[in-house]
């Protein structure tokens, strides 16, 4: 058996664990996965925070993607973080840079097991600020300068692909090398307040192939997690994990303990059970009836006959599921058209699954993207007041390219 | 280079997580992930530590003689990726 398929029966612990410390955020993205703003009244505690961490170091979940809402608001950020490194539980962070002042910088560079993901969705202002709001191009850009001039070794730079900076792909590898990080590009899922602008977001049918193209010819330099194996259906499986690992290998804890399959699956469909109740993460991972159930093995669906449904298996769950697709059938933006089609064919008064879960803010700040502020306008969506916060929608994966031993 | 006449150990800075294909590797130096895709290559790289040389692990873990090359050749490449380490 191949590894990927090994995965799709699940593993003893997860590989891809994003864990949002918070709801809270200082900026408003309009295509926040995870709809975040406020805070939570029911976040998780310290001693709770901490109590997650022993149980994960006991399954050995070696490391764990810390995002938010921006995790680094929390108060006791640094002291989690200090914590699970300490407890053998190496941490990746994302941030939209806030609190990476020169000397945060400093402490990081000099604290091993810690890998900071820097959230920038234009290679310039103007196309990054339209969707993460006024000043946040320039707040990653410090961080990253922060970060350089404090010898921190390769940062991330993550870049949520979308119909604006397909073309800027050269401009964010040239900002990635100038400042000594790592590039990661992700798709663009329809989760959070990404389904309020996935519509006018996504990249088109062609971008798709040029994302493909520029794929093939520098993947290897780039992280993408399991963002694009519905583009091998092009030609050639990319580098990155190749299937959905939704509950097998791949899962979410929320601020509030609740556990879902996939960070980009905050629904209650998706809703595996919460860290507080008795046997806390591991009872929920190893028996919760969703996680059993999404570890049966899959039918293809409308996809089985498609020739490559070995490397696409019919792309994203969320995806589906959030643009109201049947979950067994092609991805919205299947490479062969069929998710158009699908999409075409759901009628003008369909109804998308909206998720319960929503900590936007309320009100127009300074920071409120462009964006947002001009659809709020729109009778349409006059009951979607959901301006922003967020971090990118992008901390699911975990950039995960493994070197296989064995065969 | 890899010798497989020498003796050999699980580097001290590895985790190894038993999965049920065969364990998943965790190496806290290099920050890397990777796995060991059988149940006996599992036992042979635990084993190493306890035998004089590779081929002796090889052999304690039942590894059928047809398959010896394929476990140098996955045994090298964990040599090469620091998962193992000269003793
Ligand atoms: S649902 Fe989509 S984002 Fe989530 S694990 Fe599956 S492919 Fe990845
Ligand atoms: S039909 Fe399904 S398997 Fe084939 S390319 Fe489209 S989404 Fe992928």
């Amino acid at each position: 058996m191949k590894l990927v398929d090994h995965f799709q029966y699940g593993l003893n612990s997860p590989i891809c664990l994003t864990w949002e410390l918070t709801y809270a955020c200082n900026l408003s993205c309009a295509h926040c996965l995870s709809s975040s703003g406020r805070r939570d009244p029911r976040e998780l505690t310290t001693a709770e925070a901490k109590a997650v961490i022993d149980e994960l170091q006991r399954m050995q979940v070696f490391y764990i993607n810390i995002g938010g809402g921006e995790p680094t608001v929390r108060p006791d950020f640094w002291e989690l973080l200090d914590y699970s490194i300490a407890h053998n539980v190496g941490v990746k962070f994302s941030t939209n840079g806030l609190k990476i002042d020169k000397q945060r910088a400093a402490q990081l560079a000099a604290t091993d097991y810690v890998d900071i993901q820097i959230s920038l969705d234009g290679a310039t202002p103007e196309v990054n600020d339209y969707v993460r709001g006024p000043g946040s191009y320039d707040m990653a850009i410090r961080a990253l300068e922060n970060l350089a001039e404090a010898g921190f070794q390769q940062p991330k730079i993550s870049v949520v692909m979308t119909r604006q900076n397909v073309d800027q792909l050269d401009e964010f590898k040239a900002i990635a090398d100038k400042y000594g990080a790592q590039l990661r590009i992700t798709r663009l899922r329809p989760s959070g307040r990404g389904a309020d602008v996935w519509d006018e977001l996504h990249p088109l049918p062609s971008q798709q192939k040029q994302m493909y193209d520029w794929l093939v010819d520098r993947g290897d330099q780039v992280l993408t997690g399991d963002s694009f194996f519905h583009l091998s259906a092009f030609g050639e499986a990319l580098p990155g994990l190749n299937l959905c690992g939704a509950g097998r290998v791949v899962c979410l804890i929320d601020p509030v303990g609740d556990v879902y399959a996939c960070p980009f699956a905050i629904h209650e469909n998706f809703l595996a059970g919460n860290v507080r109740s008795p046997g806390g993460f591991q009872e929920v991972w190893e028996n919760s009836e969703l996680f059993t159930e999404l570890r049966q093995p899959q039918t293809g669906g409308a996809c089985s006959g498609c020739q490559h449904y070995d490397s696409c298996q019919g792309g994203c769950m969320a995806a589906k599921f959030f643009t109201g697709l049947p979950l067994d059938g092609p991805d919205p933006e299947c490479v062969r058209g069929f998710g158009e089609q699908a999409l075409a064919a759901r009628g003008d008064d369909h109804v998308v699954p909206k998720s319960e879960v929503d900590h936007s803010r309320t009100k127009i700040g300074k920071n409120t993207p462009v964006l947002l502020q001009l659809s709020m306008g729109r009778p349409d969506r006059a009951c979607e007041t959901s301006p922003l916060a967020g971090m990118g929608a992008s901390q699911s994966d975990s950039g995960l390219r493994v070197p296989v031993a064995g065969s | 280079m890899f010798d497989p006449g020498a003796p050999y150990r699980c580097s001290p800075q590895v985790s190894l997580r038993p999965e049920p294909f065969g364990a998943l590797v965790y190496h806290f130096g290099t920050r890397k992930l990777s796995f060991l895709k059988t149940l006996p290559l599992v036992a042979v790289v635990k084993g190493l530590e306890s035998h004089p040389d590779v081929h002796s692990a090889i052999e304690a873990a039942g590894v059928e003689e047809a398959q010896r090359p394929a476990y140098l050749k996955a045994l090298a490449g964990l040599a090469a990726s620091g998962t193992i380490e000269p003793r």
